[in-house]
């Protein structure tokens, strides 16, 4: 019998004025009761149209079904089969506007909760499942792998699946790329990062951190030199943006990037970690998507009284997920729409004192069909904050592009690719992720890493 | 994991190290940096390459301890491991159609403008090294530099070796004497690199320095390092970290540095403290 509830069952988490204190994860997942009643939600359609809104095309009711039989092990299976990281993609994955927003339960009432129950089958399978991995024959081929991020993991972990040696390089000293230095543990516990790449190198794939392609080796001494018969490109959208507006040299600016680099990879919010983070008293985050959520919850438990989100639309044109928003709003975030930054003010130290802000309003939609904002003359007032941290977008890093001769790029600095098989300019040549798309989603990366990984064994069968 | 294959002190403060990094070594080319990371722990901290030895596959670093890491970095001792260990970072230095160069080191900075001065003299450049120190006992890498160099003028600032005075001193006196530099490379902290870009341009002669702002990934992402040249934001680790000495700010460079004066020394002290403790329960 389908349990008929308009409403998912709600996941239990951590209550905000505890948990914007720690940076242990939020939402803390469901008991096997939780996933039982959910799972009996879903009334396993035959046309599957929730599969359709799946990047990677996990194979949806069937593992649902598995999970309402109370047989985990065999949803995770089935999960297994076309996603590699569904304890990743079952917490960031933007459900709403991908498998769910297809759901035929959220016609009238909510959708079936299918991230909610991904990331049980994943956790479960991970805390009851103790089993040898197992490596499948080597057919000789050699492919290389830049980069560690979504796209990147996702690729090696199909290659190997098929029987290639696979290396990932990657530049920093940890794999996992936006998954570790991006988003912060409260929303992606590290370890479970951490997780997923031991089960790449239990299946074989080699990762040598601290490599950074185009400096070390460059992609034409990857398949000329070390004999690497395929490269895949996965070095995402890391080259952030700054604004350009006075007083942003000062210190207590930081680029997201440079903030989260900070908490996330070098765990400066610990004390026994040596990279110092400044210790706001009052901050402004620029920017309105999930990276400016980030940073902003970051902000707060680092023990800012104040975080403001300065973005220049309204809340309907934020990008980052509305629950990232609304958890934001719950610990206490404050956001100051249709705002724009116009000057930052020196303290006479060098340091910043406030930030001016100038009222927007919005007009007509411009090119990206969101309404352009414009000035509201006059309307400049001073914010009170000592930090500024800016989340106004990336975009691709130079360095493959400009140490590989012959590589296509467009006006952006993204990598062109065949969008069927994802093939660059060059011949063996494969990239996927944010370094072709831009600044995008990571389960969005991650389906590109699969189409990537087919179509380099369909070019070296 | 990098093996720390020779370490040498060359004054009480200033350290070299010859690390095993084979594939850096085949690579690294002169005005270019790695980063380092002692321990688990550990920061990442940006080093100019000093030397590096394809054959050999090891690079050589030449550091000051001046807070926590380059501390830890220095307890190490040869046949030890460090965590981590990339590179080679940023842009090499234009050395090309340079004919006549004068080579200018400040203190530490000598070690840096070493790999420069040796590229351009083995390119058959005149190149003229002016290296300077606080006093006598600071002196590193002398005879290095006179092995590299056409000239070399050693200046001290209370004149306890070699000249009396500043670098600038020194350079103004060679310029005004009628040397015709095709460039100066001006290595050092921020404020001598800041005088000598001031010192040569009346002449018009082009300066470069190489500027050592905070880096925390040293590979573009995060633009911590980021300068202003010429009124543009370039990030030091990508862009650099070489740049036209008469177009950066360098009162804003310094005033980023010491973002961190405050929690840099907290966390030396209390990391050293917490290092006693330890090694207290230890003889216990």
């Amino acid at each position: 019998m389908a349990n008929m509830t308009m409403t998912k069952t709600p996941m239990p988490e951590q209550a905000p004025d505890v948990r914007n204190k720690n940076f242990e994860e939020v939402t803390l997942g469901y008991t096997e009761e939780m996933a039982l009643n959910e799972a009996a939600r879903c009334l396993n359609c035959k046309n599957m149209p929730c599969v359709s809104g799946c990047p990677v095309n996990i194979h949806i009711p069937q593992f649902i079904s598995k999970v309402a039989e109370g047989d985990f092990k065999a949803a995770y299976k089935i999960i297994a089969e076309t996603n590699s990281l569904p304890a990743i993609s079952g917490r960031v994955c933007p459900q709403e506007s991908q498998c769910e927003m297809h759901c035929v339960r959220g016609i009238k009432g909510e959708p079936v909760g299918i991230g909610r129950l991904e990331r049980f089958v994943a956790d479960w399978y991970r805390n009851n499942v103790k089993e040898e991995v197992e490596k499948p024959e080597l057919n000789g081929k050699k492919v290389a792998v830049v980069g560690s991020g979504p796209s990147s993991l996702t690729c090696a972990s199909d290659l190997a699946k098929k029987g290639y040696e696979v290396t990932v390089f990657e530049a920093f000293h940890v794999a996992g790329g936006v998954l570790v230095y991006g988003i912060p543990e409260f929303r992606l516990p590290k370890e479970i990062v951490q997780n997923e790449v031991n089960g790449l190198i239990a299946r074989g794939v080699k990762v040598e951190t601290d490599m950074v392609i185009g400096r070390v080796l460059t992609i034409d001494e990857l398949i000329n030199d070390m004999g690497f018969n395929a490269v895949f490109i996965g070095t995402g959208a890391g080259l952030p943006s700054f604004m350009g507006i006075e007083g942003e040299d000062l210190s207590g600016v930081y680029s997201a990037n440079e903030y989260l680099t900070r908490i996330n990879l070098m765990k400066a919010y610990r004390k026994e970690y040596d990279t110092p983070i400044k210790h706001s008293r009052s901050v402004a985050v620029v920017g309105g998507g999930n990276v400016a959520m980030d940073a902003a919850r970051c902000a707060k438990r680092l023990g800012a009284e104040h975080v403001y989100v300065v973005y220049r639309r309204s809340e309907e044109e934020m990008p980052a997920r509305n629950e990232e928003i609304h958890h934001a709003k719950e610990e206490g975030i404050e956001f100051l729409l249709l705002n724009n930054p116009v000057k930052i003010n020196n303290d006479g130290t060098g340091a910043v004192k406030s930030m001016e802000c100038i009222k927007m309003e919005l007009g007509e939609p411009d090119a990206s069909g969101r309404r352009r904002p414009i000035e509201i003359k006059g309307s400049e007032f001073e914010l009170d904050v000592d930090t500024v941290i800016m989340a106004l977008g990336t975009s691709p890093n130079p360095l493959i592009r400009t140490t590989t001769p012959g590589i296509e790029v467009n006006r952006h600095g993204c990598l062109v690719v065949n969008e069927d098989t994802m093939q660059t300019s060059r011949d063996g040549i494969y990239a996927g992720g944010d370094a072709v798309t831009g600044a995008a989603t990571v389960i969005l990366a991650m389906g590109a890493g699969k189409k990537a990984a087919a179509a380099i064994d369909e070019y070296l069968k | 994991m990098f093996k720390i294959v020779r370490k040498k002190e060359l004054n009480p403060s200033v350290t070299l190290m010859e690390i095993e990094a084979p594939l850096i070594a085949k690579k690294a080319k002169a005005g270019q940096f790695i980063i380092f990371r002692v321990d688990e722990e550990g920061e990442r901290i940006p080093l100019t390459i000093a030397d590096s030895d394809s054959k050999k596959g090891t690079v050589t670093i030449i550091f000051q301890k001046v807070g926590l890491s380059t501390e830890l970095l220095g307890q190490k001792n040869e046949g030890e491991c460090i965590l981590d260990f990339v590179g080679p970072l940023g842009v090499p230095t234009e050395t090309e159609g340079f004919k006549k160069v004068a080579v200018i080191g400040g203190g530490v900075g000598n070690a840096i403008a070493f790999p420069q001065a040796k590229s351009l003299f083995k390119a058959g450049c005149q190149v003229d090294v002016i290296s300077g120190f606080r006093t006598k006992d600071l002196i590193i890498l002398e005879d290095e530099m006179r092995a590299n160099s056409t000239n070399y003028y050693l200046v001290t600032d209370d004149g306890s070796c070699g000249e009396k005075g500043f670098v600038t001193d020194k350079l103004k006196s060679l310029i005004d004497a009628g040397n015709n530099y095709d460039a100066v490379i001006a290595i050092g902290p921020v404020p001598m690199m800041k005088f000598v870009s001031l010192t040569t341009k009346p002449y018009g002669i082009k300066t470069i320095v190489s500027l050592n702002s905070i880096m925390v990934d040293g590979t573009g992402m995060c633009g911590g390092c980021r300068v202003s040249v010429g009124g543009e934001i370039k990030f030091a680790c990508v862009d650099g970290p070489d740049f036209d000495g008469h177009l950066v700010n360098y009162d804003e460079l310094m005033n980023r540095n010491a973002a961190y004066k405050a929690q840099e020394e907290e966390n030396k002290k209390t990391h050293i403290c917490r290092m006693t403790q330890l090694a207290n329960e230890l003889i216990k």
